[in-house]
């Protein structure tokens, strides 16, 4: 753009502009990308990004007749458009000087995202850039509450970055104490905290972190008798638990309460993932029918794992977490992915609905309000199973 | 020759071989030669009846062979089999 041509354009001060618009009878024009608008902008204003220009004015701004005034941050890409729209014949263009930053410092209105701060549009400014976060899906992270079963080997880095994606409320439920043998893997932990209940320690590594997030802790063992009551305070569940029994109690609790859960377990170099979503997709009895025997599930305690391993399918935990939250992108709901971190290898397995699930099938019996608390004994029917207890 | 893939857990039944070649034009033929090869893998493979255990998934290729004809359904060269029990680590 020729410095002459920016020379011809009408610039005005945005105390003049806001009169201007007050009046009635003007087109306002944010030249400016989405994700700024999505920030904040002026009542009224119409988002022109400045690569679309040529596009989407003559929908934003039929009557090259009409007074129009266009704004950007600072002044600079407004004015810019404004010459190519006096180019390209509107007849009463003005840029306004300053931009949005002027005009927010002397104190004038915006329409600014809701529901966040400013500390929180800065913290969470990498989101709110993404098309598929953007401000609305970061406020909807900072609503949800998401509980996970085990502050372990999978549990410590699923916290460690939902805390850090600003996910509003976080349960812990565990009822053990740091290790100095859980600190190989269990990043949210460390040495002054052994001996404090992992729940604790949990609380002091997330609220450090991120004091957006609300840490609530269940110092404790999910059984028949609690786990309704603390499951449906969430909106999705993070299976890291260490045995069958508490694996099928949550899957048969979660799919009565069409609750979704993200479960993994690992073991060795080994590491599985599948997300499950009541109805949508198989549950975790449709995976696996019935637990294996004791010599087919060896517990970590007795095998040994690799601790950043078990960090790669926390995270990926996390990221099916987010996922669902945001409603983007593709779940690993019907799918089960294996990682072998010796090869460095994934493999994707199909996994069906099945037709004769005693839980989630068509032909599963339902179950009255009066028993929704009532589980089968699944320390019996996982008896000779493996896992740590 | 069909590609097996075996489980950590039944590795040291393999010599500690991630992976197995078997001959085979189903995928019960195809474990029936891994468990001949590798014996000490057939009981956890096969109950008593010779039915696959319940506890045991196998995969060809990347789909349940419970929702293909079972261990009937046929193997062609370079399939792979997937063997896949539960696990419950995590921690």
């Amino acid at each position: 753009m020729a410095t002459d041509q920016l020379q011809q354009i009408e610039e005005i001060a945005p105390f003049e502009a806001q009169a201007e618009i007050e009046g009635g009878d003007v087109v306002l024009i944010d030249t400016r990308e989405p994700h700024e608008y999505k920030e904040a902008h002026l009542e009224g204003g119409k988002l022109v990004p400045p690569g679309l220009l040529a596009d989407e004015i003559g929908d934003a701004a039929p009557d090259k007749s009409a007074r129009t005034i266009l704004y950007c941050r600072s002044g600079n890409r407004s004015a810019i458009a404004a010459a190519q729209l006096q180019a390209m014949g509107y007849e009463n263009v003005a840029s306004m000087a300053g931009g949005i930053l002027l005009w927010q410092e002397q104190g004038l209105p915006v329409v600014a995202a809701s529901g966040m701060t400013a500390e929180q549009r800065e913290r969470y400014s990498r989101h709110t850039l993404l098309p598929e976060v953007g401000v609305d899906g970061q406020v909807k992270l900072l609503n949800s509450k998401v509980l996970l079963l085990g502050a372990g080997g999978l549990g410590a880095p699923t916290a460690l970055y939902l805390a850090a994606a600003g996910v509003g409320t976080i349960g812990l439920v565990d009822d053990d104490v740091v290790d100095a043998s859980n600190l190989q893997r269990q990043v949210i932990h460390n040495t002054e905290r052994i001996g404090m209940a992992k729940t604790a320690s949990a609380r002091i590594f997330i609220e450090g972190l991120n004091p957006d997030v609300n840490v609530v802790e269940h110092n404790g063992r999910l059984d028949a008798s609690n786990i309704l009551p603390i499951l449906e305070q969430y909106d999705i569940v993070v299976d890291g638990a260490d045995n069958f029994p508490t694996r099928y109690l949550l899957n048969d609790a979660s799919v009565r309460l069409r609750i979704p859960v993200v479960s993994a377990s690992i073991l060795g170099f080994d590491g599985q993932i599948s997300t499950f979503v009541p109805y949508e997709g198989p549950c975790y009895r449709c995976l696996y029918p019935t637990p294996p025997p004791a010599e087919l599930a060896p517990s970590c305690s007795a095998n040994g794992v690799l601790g950043v391993m078990a960090g790669t399918m926390g995270t990926l935990q996390a990221n099916e977490v987010i996922k669902l939250i945001l409603g983007a992108g593709d779940p690993l709901v019907g799918r089960l992915l294996l990682y072998d971190a010796l090869g460095t290898t994934f493999t994707e397995l199909k996994v069906r609905r099945d037709p004769d699930c005693p839980i989630c099938s068509d032909n599963a019996p339902e179950i009255p309000e009066s028993e929704m608390g009532q589980f089968p004994d699944y320390d019996l029917f996982c008896a000779g199973a493996g896992g740590d207890r | 020759m069909a590609t097996v893939k075996i489980p950590p857990v039944l590795r040291a039944k393999t010599g500690g071989a991630s992976e197995v070649e078997a001959g085979g034009s189903n995928v019960g033929e195809v474990l029936r030669t891994l468990t001949s090869d590798h014996p000490d893998t057939s009981a956890q493979l096969f109950g008593e009846d010779g039915e696959l255990n319940r506890y045991v998934n196998v995969y060809l290729n990347d789909e349940d062979v419970r929702v293909l004809d079972g261990l009937e359904t046929a193997v062609k060269d370079g399939d792979t089999v997937v063997i896949l029990p539960a696990m419950a680590g995590g921690r």
